[in-house]
């Protein structure tokens, strides 16, 4: 009976204040779409960073001249010794060249031009996290026989930090839309409440549960949120496809290696929408019913 | 059944509702509480109805004393008593049966066939079982009535709670009502009736307790309206 009996007056209550509804509905769909929108940007930085990370990762130490083998070793197990080290690998100034030859390509005959080998001897460290490569290039900088050490500072602070811009006004942004959502939905659930005053009159004086008459109004809400939680995901799923399928088309074929699959996103965003647009819908029907509902 | 204790209840915007005011109605009684707006009466009902909290004093209904009750309990607590108001307060789009109905309804767990029992036989009780399946916009303002009295008794309540439940309605009409009513007491349950009604009390010769600003300024058997009011 008591469930039936919700599920009822819940669509009973939609259904009468229809235009709100599809109010609430909309703004839910608008916050979650641009929640969606900085999710699926936070998401692929990431992803892109985590890529270039894979080529920037990599610090060259060039190492002094006529320094002996064995003390190539020590420095080699001092540097793997490190934190944030994953692998030290010893590349002679022989295998450097050849590396440019190869580079080079047809060109690299003028690199036979050399009597003698003009590059140092180095080492080529990949980091596990890009976050130690300063921790990293300073205490090598503090080691004995070493000439040079280069890596791509700037470009892997800048990915850093504009993924970091990004989540911040992403959050900004989230948290003002979900209280605007909140405050739509709570109206419209005020409307529910007003043109419901004589019922729920009649149910506190024969003795309903304050639960009970509350019920409907937070299914009412969450139902709203839900609604546009669902809408909202199919929309950012289409419209992510849509780029996905043409940012992968060749012109573009680069930067789609490090796209996230239109999957994922889809599942993660339905997952995330679902909970967040629920809970706008069940928080904003509770604040009216904390304010409206007297029982 | 109810004992008021020394009760006091001002509200917030300063208007006081009843000062130390002791009443005691017995098991049983019909009680008409009479006096001018503002002396106290629907504060009274209130109290009663736990709408409001007193500032001072003590308040018992049936020997429980409910002056503090939880929140949580207060809705079992109205489950015991019935109340009939001056407007009706009926669902317009259910029929007389389902807005009879509805009272246990939102009770939960009360078996369809007890339910559909329980309604008939209140609806006997006023009256109304031919109508059953009107809807109140067929009915007139006594016959409203009626289907409020039988939505508040059906929960068999020990207190029956009357806010002017003949106030819309024309003389004959109202004497239809309180033949209900004090048929309804004469079960056992006891009724409380706010009134302006003078000629309903003069005839009726039941206890009157008239309020004035706030205190009980006659408490009397068999009495009548008293003035010209």
């Amino acid at each position: 009976m008591k469930v039936s009996y919700t599920l009822k007056e819940t669509f009973r209550n939609l259904w009468r204040n229809r235009l709100m509804s599809l109010a609430s509905i909309t703004s839910v769909v608008a916050t979650l779409i641009i929640l969606g929108i900085i999710f699926i940007l936070v998401l692929n930085i990431n992803s892109i960073s985590q890529g270039a990370k894979d080529q920037f990762t990599n610090i060259d130490v060039y190492i002094q001249e006529g320094i002996p083998t064995e003390e190539i070793n020590i420095l080699k197990s001092d540097i793997i010794a490190l934190q944030g080290v994953e692998e030290v690998n010893y590349k002679t100034k022989d295998e450097a060249l050849e590396e440019y030859k190869e580079q080079w390509g047809e060109d690299g005959y003028l690199l036979d031009g050399f009597v003698e080998n003009p590059l140092p001897n180095s080492f080529v460290i990949t980091l596990t996290e890009i976050e130690f490569s300063e921790y990293v290039v300073s205490k090598i900088g503090e080691m004995q026989g070493i000439e040079e050490v280069r890596y791509d500072e700037d470009f892997i602070n800048k990915i850093i930090t504009v993924s970091d811009y990004i989540k911040v006004i992403g959050l900004i942004l989230i948290v003002i839309l979900i209280a605007i959502s909140t405050f739509i939905i709570s109206n419209t659930i005020k409307l529910a409440l007003n043109s419901r005053r004589t019922e729920i009159s009649i149910m506190k004086y024969v003795g309903a549960t304050s639960w009970f008459i509350r019920w409907p109004f937070i299914l009412e809400g969450t139902i709203l949120g839900l609604v546009g939680a669902i809408l909202s995901a199919g929309i950012i799923f289409y419209t992510y496809r849509y780029t996905y399928n043409v940012l992968t088309s060749d012109f573009y074929s680069l930067l789609a290696a490090y796209l996230v699959g239109v999957d994922k996103i889809f599942n993660d965003s339905l997952v995330l929408f679902i909970t967040i647009g629920s809970g706008i819908g069940a928080l904003g029907s509770i604040t009216s019913i904390r304010k409206h509902l007297d029982v | 059944m109810i004992k008021f204790e020394r009760v006091s209840k001002r509200y917030k915007n300063g208007v006081v509702g009843l000062r130390e005011s002791n009443i005691n109605i017995e098991n049983g009684e019909f009680v008409f509480l009479i006096g001018s707006s503002g002396a106290g009466k629907s504060t009274f009902v209130k109290l009663i109805l736990k709408e409001i909290e007193p500032n001072q004093g003590k308040i018992y209904l049936d020997g429980e004393d409910i002056t503090n009750l939880h929140r949580r309990k207060i809705p079992y607590l109205r489950r015991k008593m019935g109340v009939v108001f001056q407007d009706f307060r009926l669902l317009p789009k259910m029929t007389v049966y389902q807005n009879v109905a509805y009272a246990l309804e939102i009770i939960g767990g009360i078996p369809k066939r007890k339910i559909r029992s329980q309604v008939n036989m209140v609806l006997g009780i006023v009256g109304l079982h031919r109508k059953s399946n009107m809807r109140p916009h067929q009915l007139s303002g006594g016959e409203k009535q009626r289907v409020s009295i039988a939505r508040a008794i059906i929960n068999n309540p020990k207190l029956l709670i009357a806010d002017e439940p003949t106030g819309n309605l024309d003389p004959e009409t109202s004497w239809e009502i309180m033949k209900i009513l004090r048929q309804i007491n004469r079960r056992g349950t006891t009724v409380i009736m706010i009134t302006h009604d003078k000629e309903v009390v003069d005839i009726m010769k039941k206890r009157v307790i008239e309020l004035k600003k706030g205190k009980v300024i006659r408490d009397e058997m068999n009495g009548g309206y008293g003035y010209e009011g």
